[in-house]
């Protein structure tokens, strides 16, 4: 038997198992998922639990119940990947034989490579929220806090889901609001961009919503150093940015596994074909969701247009046929801003995000890159279809995984 | 767009970046340094060129990157080209904007 493995059982690794469960013929095939947690956290909701808007509860579930019963799910820590030998080495010593791999192990923070940012205030008054233990931390420090100077702030690109700190910055105004204390709390958000987001269109809305509900912005701001006795940040420049608490999302990095295999490149992501998914080094590789280095932005939304696409190359690879060129960097995000409200944005490599209608042209029934009660529906809607629909890899009705220039008003 | 620099007509993006590498020589590189307030001393005119060899073998640029390239530290980079150090050599340099990531 021939065996398919999957490395990391997260939103790429689960969808690509259940994919390929399906399409594959698993009398010839074995799926192999190799993960070494046992829960499955629903990331986006990382967003809301400082705010006591999701509990845990709302957020993790098991692994297990999302990989298909015809794959075979191994628990353990991968050392590294010998891709020319085509094997998985774990730490236990077992070697894991492949014909393919898909890489699926993400990113995450590293807080380390900044000088100071893990030092005596970390979790005090110095907080992440890109995980479970960040985010917890961060709501019992926002339970009780008087107020004072809320710094939001970026490290450095490319970050999981590029809008998640303008969305905390936005939600963080409407909790202060909400509880009669936003006259005491002054929030800043820092960003090493030279506007609130990477694409015009978008930097223009976004900036005239920070300029609303009186969020200042410091924008090209690198950071050299978060000074833990004089709570400041510090950056490059010798620019100075006092806080009192500081939420920061620090460098995100591939896993270090990919480090351990000497494939990654400087942050650990591994160089992938943007079209095809193909790692460039090894044809019998593939990557697919945040653990690749592709322009695109490192969302759920970008694995889930990936994924359609990748099951697609797959097959088309064990029959020797050429890979299709097809993925266009479809990124589709939901961005809260608070009061119940929030926007849509939908683009790709070439498209930036635009005002429009969505999934159906001219009719919506959401909007692009206008604030409306219906987008943060779809928002809340979203954690439902992330377990349901999303995981199992089944394709979300009218949303295509190339994007759709209809209804959109470029220029 | 078109503008005039050091005498010759050279084409430039709205942010004012070069969009064709083969009309930039040094004097129209002094120009655009004066430009950005800055007086361009030999250490400049080396991080020019090694950012110039990088946008020829398509490497995408980035702060990171750069304090690793063992050229310039991250430190010396700011003070030598202030504020935003790697949109204004990149400006000076007649290469593209380092496209930020997503």
């Amino acid at each position: 038997m021939k065996q398919l493995v999957i490395l990391g059982a997260g939103t790429a690794g689960t969808m690509m198992a259940n994919h390929l469960s399906h399409e594959l013929d698993t009398d010839l095939w074995k799926i192999i998922v190799i993960d070494e947690k046992t829960e499955h956290h629903y990331q986006p909701g990382y967003l809301f639990l400082p705010f006591d808007i999701y509990k845990p509860s709302d957020i993790v579930k098991t692994i297990e119940e999302f990989i298909p019963k015809k794959a075979e799910l191994v628990r353990g820590t991968i050392d590294r990947i010998d891709p020319k030998n085509n094997r998985v080495l774990m730490t236990s010593g077992t070697e894991i034989d492949y014909e393919v791999l898909i890489v699926a192990t993400g990113a995450k923070i590293a807080p380390e490579e900044t000088e100071g940012m893990k030092g005596s205030e970390w979790h005090k008054s110095v907080f992440d929220f890109y995980t479970f233990d960040g985010s917890l931390a961060l709501r019992d420090k926002l339970r009780h806090w008087e107020g004072g100077k809320l710094v939001v702030h970026i490290t450095e690109m490319p970050i999981k889901c590029p809008v998640a700190p303008l969305e905390f910055a936005f939600l963080a105004d409407s909790f202060f609001k909400n509880k009669h204390m936003r006259d005491k709390v002054e929030i800043t958000y820092v960003t090493p961009l030279s506007g609130a987001f990477t694409k015009p269109k978008a930097t223009d809305a976004l900036e005239h919503l920070l300029h609303e509900k009186n969020i200042q912005i410091e924008s090209d701001f690198a950071i050299e150093r978060v000074d833990n006795e004089n709570k400041m940040i510090v950056d490059y420049g010798g620019r100075e940015i006092p806080f009192d608490i500081l939420v920061t999302v620090p460098t995100n990095k591939g896993d270090e596994v990919i480090e351990r295999s000497g494939m990654g490149d400087d942050l650990n992501y591994l160089p992938t074909n943007k079209a095809t998914l193909q790692s460039k080094a090894y044809e019998n590789v593939f990557v697919l969701g945040d653990a690749s280095n592709i322009p695109a932005s490192k969302a759920g939304s970008v694995a889930h247009f990936e994924a359609e696409i990748l099951t697609e190359n797959i097959l088309r690879y064990i029959k020797g046929e050429p890979l299709k060129e097809e993925f266009d960097g479809h990124a589709n995000c939901f961005i809260e801003t608070g009061n119940g409200k929030a926007l849509l944005i939908d683009f790709n490599y070439t498209h930036e995000p635009v005002e429009g209608t969505f999934p159906f042209p001219g009719v919506g029934p959401l909007r692009l890159l206008k604030e409306s009660r219906m987008n943060h529906m779809g928002k809340l809607a979203f954690r439902w279809i992330y377990w349901n629909v999303l995981l199992k890899g089944t394709h979300i009705p009218f949303v295509s995984p190339t994007m759709s220039e209809a209804g959109k008003h470029y220029e | 767009m078109e503008r005039v620099i050091a005498g010759k007509t050279i084409a430039v993006n709205e942010e004012g970046y070069m969009t064709d590498f083969k009309q930039w020589d040094n004097s129209v590189a002094e120009v655009l340094a004066s430009e950005a307030e800055i007086t361009l001393s030999p250490r400049h005119w080396e991080i020019l060129s090694y950012l110039q060899t990088e946008f020829k073998n398509e490497v995408p640029l980035s702060i990171r990157k750069i304090g690793k390239s063992g050229v310039v530290d991250i430190k010396e980079f700011y003070q030598l080209f202030p504020k935003a150090p790697l949109k204004t050599a990149t400006k000076i340099a007649g290469i593209p904007k380092p496209a930020s990531c997503i």
